[in-house]
């Protein structure tokens, strides 16, 4: 199996503490991996290194071989790897349709291109790409309204539609569930599901453990900045050093 | 329906195409139609579009667009003193270097948002203002303005004949409607241009920008060259209106670029409405017009209009309006605008849109009601 992302050495601290100590993690093609761990684990700061918002003090991530620290958050976009946010950073002002139309646009157009007189609505193509991926996540129905006005679970919806339509070797996802109804978390695993079976890579950070053993091919637990534990869920369902620094030695 | 929303944007040129060259037709009952304003229509017109494309589709507040105004006249200038009284390739340089000028300005503004890039651009705006009133002075002619002398070398036109020269359009006068009609043309192609942004992905992603920056960051946009470029469109614009000024009247003072004048275009935007076709036209329409009617008023002419009113009364209303007529007539226009923002925060084009559903549902309801009492009658 090729490696997809290698994050190796990572360490980040905010003033006095410690949020990412020495993290190493291979991300293998085609698998979903997930990251867990209690609340200040580090899980987001590590995503926030992946994706260029963060700079780690000290080591390195390389996306299929290429060192990605110090690079802008389009250029990591364009290189592949693309962020799912856990609150929806969507545009609000915009129609649910024109917010995944944006992404498509960005995958077509690069990170800029003047074309001010050409027609949006001649951009079929686009269109069409973005009104399947919203048939796909259930929001067909929604795709004339302001972004803006939709419900919390459909902003989540559409955010995940907003990164698949860009088809990205790596998908990174921050608590895709987090928020939503077990019926609305039903859905989003099944859509998942689906997708990994179109074979692209995934890394999930989750709270909720049913989301996580669900869908993950490995699972990797962050306890204090630290990886305390890797492997398949498993060797992590039955690993006690987990069962105590975060599961607080409940069975699972 | 009462005002149809047209979807089709060749039908939208046509109908503004065949407005706008009949302006001085439905104008005129008005009192508007003399060239003179409907030339400062058209011109500010430009100006408030092009200041949209930037305000309006990405947010970014410039304070400081009357530079490129002031950049567009001393060009146009220069070029009928140094070259031809052509009006033609004055409106080309000056658009052009305005441009350049907004490439530096925007380059430097850009690196701010927010209220910092506000004032990033009204220090620029005054610095440059500064300027071409002292240092610049060899190329602005200071205090006095640029204006066109006897010795100018016009090396395209030849000796000059008796008096100062006019301008031109490939020896066609360009005073009184044939003025207005070249500036008409300006601003239907201003026009077209913003349309097509707007209806462009180009113009959806400064939307985006506008709605989400951080996001489209992460999307992968690279968003810095998109506000460039829309910032120096706007800028480009603006170079094109101060150019169509120095045609009326071929002379440029600094006063052009002074704070006030970035001032006006805000409001014109803001007044018509933010990051809509045709707001900013409106805006820059109704300024003008109303400080057409109210500076030129005076207090005789107020005892004329209040003559019905009591003796006593009528010098109390006069001494209280007054104020708001002549040089006053920004107190008028500071209480527009606060009743405009405070209840159409969307401009006279939210307005038009309200009036527009408020006759709908009456045309349905009263519908509905002759609908009922015909099944009362039978």
């Amino acid at each position: 199996m090729s490696i997809v992302l290698s994050i190796k050495n990572v360490d980040k601290t905010f003033g006095g503490l410690h949020a990412l100590g020495d993290i190493n993690l291979d991300i293998e093609e085609g698998k979903t991996h997930a990251i867990i761990g209690p609340n200040g684990a580090g899980k987001s700061t590590l995503l926030n290194c992946c994706i260029g918002r963060l700079i780690p003090d000290s080591g390195t991530v390389e996306f299929d071989g290429k060192n990605m620290i110090g690079m802008q958050p389009h250029e990591i976009n364009h290189a592949g790897m693309v962020r799912v946010f856990q609150t929806p950073e969507i545009f609000p002002d915009l129609s649910v349709l024109q917010n995944v139309m944006i992404p498509a646009l960005a995958k077509r157009d690069g990170t800029f291109k003047f074309n001010a007189f050409g027609s949006l609505a001649a951009e079929k193509g686009i269109e069409a790409d973005a009104v399947h991926i919203l048939e796909d996540m259930g929001l067909k129905a929604h795709i004339h309204k302001h972004a803006g006005s939709m419900s919390r679970g459909d902003k989540r919806r559409l955010e995940l539609a907003m990164g698949l339509v860009q088809h990205p070797r790596l998908l990174l996802l921050d608590e895709p569930t987090a928020g939503m109804a077990r019926h609305d978390t039903n859905r989003t695993i099944d859509l998942l599901k689906r997708i990994k079976e179109r074979g692209m890579t995934k890394i999930i950070i989750e709270h909720d453990m049913h989301v996580v053993f669900s869908l993950a091919d490995r699972i990797s637990v962050l306890a204090q900045g630290r990886i305390i534990a890797s492997g398949t869920p498993d060797e992590i369902r039955g690993n006690p050093k987990v069962q105590e620094a975060y599961l607080g030695g409940a069975e699972l | 329906m009462i005002v149809p929303s047209i979807r089709n944007d060749w039908v939208i040129m046509a109908i503004f195409t065949a407005v706008v060259l009949t302006a001085p037709l439905w104008l005129t009952p008005v009192g508007a139609g003399y060239p003179d304003l409907l030339q400062k229509f058209a011109i500010f017109g430009i100006f408030a579009i092009g200041f949209n494309i930037l305000f309006g589709l990405t947010g970014y507040l410039s304070f400081g667009h009357a530079v490129f105004l002031g950049v567009g006249s001393y060009t146009a200038v220069w070029s009928f003193k140094l070259l031809t009284m052509n009006v033609l390739p004055a409106v080309i340089f000056a658009t052009l270097l305005a441009g350049v000028f907004a490439v530096v300005i925007g380059y430097v503004s850009l690196r701010r948002s927010g209220i910092y890039f506000s004032i990033l651009t009204l220090a620029f705006a005054q610095m440059s203002y500064n300027m071409a009133y002292s240092v610049l002075t060899p190329i602005t002619n200071g205090e006095t303005g640029l204006q066109l002398t006897m010795n100018d070398p016009r090396i395209l036109d030849g000796p000059a004949g008796q008096g100062l020269p006019s301008t031109t359009l490939f020896g066609l006068d360009m005073s009184g409607y044939a003025g207005f009609y070249f500036c008409a043309v300006m601003l239907i192609i201003a026009f077209f241009i913003s349309l097509r942004i707007f209806r462009s992905p180009f113009g959806l992603k400064l939307l985006a920008i506008k709605s989400n920056q951080t996001r489209m960051k992460y999307t992968g946009f690279n968003t810095r060259p998109y506000l460039l470029t829309a910032f120096v469109i706007s800028g480009m614009y603006a170079g094109l209106a101060g150019s169509l000024m120095a045609i009326t009247d071929p002379l440029a003072g600094a006063e052009r670029m002074q704070w006030t004048a970035s001032g006006e275009v805000v409001l014109m935007t803001i007044l018509g409405g933010t990051g809509t076709l045709l707001g900013p036209l409106f805006g820059a329409g109704i300024i003008k017009y109303f400080e057409n009617i109210f500076s030129a008023m005076n207090d005789g002419r107020l005892h004329e209009i209040f003559s019905f009113l009591p003796d006593w009364l009528e010098n109390i209303v006069v001494a209280i309006t007054g104020e708001f007529v002549g040089d006053g007539w920004h107190l008028t226009l500071g209480l527009l605008f606060m009743i405009v923002v405070i209840f159409l925060p969307g401009g006279v084009v939210e307005g038009i849109r309200r009036a527009n559903g408020f006759l709908r549902r009456l045309v349905q309801s009263s519908g509905t009601n002759t609908a009922t009492l015909a099944a009362e009658k039978e």
